[in-house]
This record gives C-alpha cells, structure tokens and sequence, in this order.
C-alpha cells in the first residue's frame, strides 16, 4: 500500500465522515419538513428560502445553551455517555461499500473505506455498542426517568438484535459471505436479495427500528411516562449527540439495508450504462443510485414515524420475543430447504 | 328497551381475526392514509404575511360612526351601557354649544366615551340598543396591551376618523 493509497483512504474516510454528518443535520430538517407535510402543515420555513437553514440555527442554539451536569451524577460516564452513542454511530458506515470501484488512470479507488471479511459482525458489533452510550448516560445521570429510559433502552435493543441477528443468518446463507464488498457485487444489475428474503427483508427492518429506537419503537424516550427518557439530564451539545447518534444511526441502517436486501450501488441496466460512461464516471452514478435509495430509506423511517403511536412496553416484548424470533427460525428453516431442494 | 333517537349503535367485541392481529394491514393502511395526507394542500396561513379573513357577522372593537356629513351620530342617551350586560360602557352627557353644530347631530352629545375592553364580552347587545346607529363592533380585534387601564377605550379610540381628511 503506498502513500497514494492512504491519501485515497484518508480523503474517502473524511468524505463520508463529513456527509454522514450533513445528512443527519439534514435529517432534523427533512424530519420536521415531512412530519409538516403529513399534517398538512408547512414546518420550519423562517431560517433562509424554505428554513434550508434551521439546522445550522439548530446546532448553534445547542453549542450555546448551558451545559448542566448534575451535582450528584458521575461526570466522567455523563460525558462519555453521549460521547461513546456518536462515535459508535460514525464508525458504522466503514464497512459500506458505496460504488463500485474507481479507475482513474492508473489508480484503482476503493469507495470503501475497508473491506473486512466480516463486515456484517463489523456492522453487528458496533450496533450493539451503541446500546452502551445510552445506557452509560442513563445510569450516569443518577435520575430514576433516565436510568429507566435507558433500561427499557437496553432491553429493547438487546431483545430485537436476536431476531435481528437470525434474520441475517438466512441472508447469508443465500450468499454464502459476510463481506459487504462481496454481497453487494452479488446483487449485480437487479439479482436483488430482497428477491430471495422478503420475509428476512421484513424483519431485518423492523428491527432495524427498533435498533434506532424510531417510532414505533421509541420507548426509550417516550415522554408521557419517563419525562425525556435517558436523555432527560442531558442539555446543551451533550444532548445534541444523542439527537444526531439517533439520526446517524438511522442513515447508517438505510445503507446497511440498501446494501443487504436492495441492491446497495446496483441498479438494471448498470453494464450499458457502465460501458458508455467509463470506469471513472460510471461508478458515481452507482453511489447516487445507492443515495437515492438510502434517502428512500430515511423517508420511510419518518413516514413510519409520522403514521403509527407507539407501542406498549409488553407488547414490544411480545412482538419481539413471541413474533419477531419465531418468524426468523422459520425463515431460516424455509431458506435452508429452499438452497438445498430448489436453487 | 327502543331507542328514540335511534342514534344508539351496538358495538360488538369481536375476537381479532388473523389479519387484524398480524398487524401489517393496518400499518399499510395508515400508511396510505398518511401519504394522502403528504400530497394535501397545507392549511397553515403564515400569519404576519397572509392574515385569516373574519367571518361577515365578526364582532371586533367598536367604533362611534359619523353621519354622511361628518358629524357625530351618539347623542349619549345611555341605552348602550344600560343594555351593556357586561356594564363595560359609561359616559358623560354634554349639551352642544352654538358653532359645533357641524361636530355633532343632535342638541346632546357625549363628552366622555368610554369602554372597558376587558370587561366587554362583544356581545353586540349595544349594537343593537342604539336608536341612532352610532356604535357598531366593526372593528379588529382589540390588541394586547400592558397595563389594564390602557384598555379603557375612550373616544380618541373609538370615534371614526373625519370624513374630509
């Protein structure tokens, strides 16, 4: 690996770093925007043509507002509480692989930052890290609202990350890798797995839901029972965080989804298309292909939001424990007869 | 027993079929319902810019009305305050001295004029009291102020402006 290959990598890990950042201040926006549009309302439209410019007054409204840390709370844990939710909602998108590769001249660009062969544990791992941000806050604050929020958080995301995780199991055994890379060069033109794993697709996003803590599932800071849930003690950037480790996450989870099930950076017709524009410029259409369907994802995630209450806590448990697992067990079964009898 | 209105609707608790249990229907449901919703037609009016347009029979602050010549219709027969249930009118009756026939009609006009707008309820009972069409709720709706006697009205407030100028 040469100098010029760390510069491509360090360029790549800023450049995604930096819009994995801008979409989800973006993400406030459009999520305030769409739930006014459900309502028949007009949102945010003071701050520049159209409140284009809310989030920035956003952010720096939470960069200027009083930075509380409870006398009787743990400082250490209460700063790295929201610290450890962003840092392990940044570390998500390495894995993804955006496009295809680049050749320009004689330099062959990877769009992905690293392609490890076990880039869905990856991708597992660092979901269940997020857990710990949210719980270290919660129990940090030395407030029962908080410390409840963040319990109810940690189960939630501990219950659902099993059917989760069975409902991956069946996805790999269609393709037979857990490299992303390689997944998605499987998914070439519009051999999409969501053509073989509908019902894994299904589950995969519900729990990926759950995992963002979005509505249905956002009983972690359901304010009718727990004030602000674990998140209640927290003000100023801190809170900030947790905020944008929510709405980062839920960027990271519509690419891992459009990358697993919809085809990541593929699309029909992509050989023709690929052939005219040359090796350069026809990967980027695949990284806009990809973005358009990440985008997708994020609408759905608010229209979701804007559309069903929130569930009850026990029947969170029961979807997940009684529904979500046995549906993935038989999804598995289903796929397992399906490679060995049919394919 | 019958019911008179007939109005009475007998809801029946039904075990959920499987469908309705499964959940997912519902969901796509409201989704569709939601989606209908995106595509609407919003129903904000942004309200510094676009102001809501009052209902024809709106009852904002009063005004005193002059006559086609310009001169003041109250004659300060007390009527409107005698009518007022909110006891929000009082006035001082003075008698019109030669030369100011062109200010006001009658021989009797009033000096002081005054409405409590916190006690009003605009309740138009004063409208329709006058004998001389001289006061009439026409007007927007009466601004937030900070002191509670800056909310006595009296007839720099009230009285319509000169014809002529």
């Amino acid at each position: 690996m040469g100098l010029a290959d760390i510069i491509i990598k360090l360029v790549l890990v800023v450049i995604i770093f930096a819009i994995s950042l801008v979409i989800a201040m973006y993400s406030t926006y459009a999520e305030r925007k769409i739930a006014a549009f459900f309502q028949d309302r007009i949102g945010p439209n003071r701050a520049g043509p159209w409140g284009l410019l809310q989030p920035l007054a956003d952010g720096g409204k939470m960069f200027l507002k009083e930075e509380i840390i409870p006398t009787h709370a743990n400082t250490f844990l209460f700063i790295a509480g929201p610290s450890l939710a962003i840092l392990t909602a940044c570390i998500g998108s390495a894995v993804i692989p955006w496009g295809q590769q680049m050749t320009i001249g004689s330099h062959v660009i990877d769009l992905q930052v690293a392609d490890i062969n076990v880039g869905i544990l990856y991708i597992f791992g660092v979901v269940s890290l997020g857990v710990y941000g949210v719980m270290i806050g919660g129990w940090a604050s030395n407030n029962k609202y908080s410390l409840l929020g963040a319990i109810r958080a940690a189960s939630q995301n501990i219950s659902y990350e099993i059917s989760m995780g069975l409902s991956i199991i069946a996805l790999l055994m269609v393709t037979g890798t857990l490299s992303l890379r390689q997944i998605a060069e499987q998914q070439h033109s519009w051999h999409w797995n969501i053509l073989y794993q509908p019902l894994g697709f299904l589950l995969f996003i519900v729990c990926a839901f759950a995992e963002t803590n979005r509505t249905p599932f956002d009983l972690p800071e359901c304010e009718t029972e727990l004030v602000g849930g674990y998140h209640t003690e927290y003000s100023s950037m801190k809170l900030g965080f947790y905020l944008f480790a929510e709405y980062i996450n839920m960027f990271i989870s519509s690419a891992v989804m459009a990358t697993l099930y919809w085809g990541g950076y593929n699309y029909p017709g992509m050989d023709w298309v690929l052939a005219h524009t040359g090796p350069a410029i026809g990967p980027l259409i695949g990284v806009v292909v990809l973005f358009a369907k990440i985008f997708l994802f994020i609408f759905f995630f608010m229209w979701v939001r804007w559309t069903i209450p929130r569930f009850r806590y026990d029947q969170l448990m029961d979807l997940g424990w009684k529904v979500l697992i046995p549906l993935a067990i038989a999804n598995i079964i289903a796929t397992g007869l399906w490679i060995t009898f049919i394919k | 027993m019958e019911s008179l209105s007939n109005k009475r609707k007998v809801l029946e608790s039904k075990p959920l079929n499987f469908w309705e249990r499964a959940y997912l229907p519902a969901i796509v449901q409201g989704l569709s319902i939601t989606m209908k919703h995106f595509f609407r037609k919003p129903v904000t009016i942004s309200y510094p810019e676009e102001q809501r347009e009052f209902s024809e029979n709106f009852r904002g602050m009063h005004s005193l009305k002059r006559d086609e010549n310009g001169k003041e219709r109250c004659t300060a027969c007390g009527l409107c305050a005698l009518s007022c249930p909110a006891e929000a009118i009082t006035m001082i009756a003075a008698e019109r001295q030669k030369g100011e026939e062109h200010l006001y009609r009658e021989e009797k006009y009033a000096a002081v004029y005054e409405i409590n707008m916190l006690r009003c309820i605009f309740c138009g009972l004063c409208e329709e009291a006058c004998p001389k069409e001289a006061i009439y709720l026409d007007g927007n709706i009466v601004p937030a102020d900070y002191l509670r006697k800056d909310f006595i009205y009296g007839k720099d407030k009230l009285v319509e402006a000169p014809l002529n100028q």
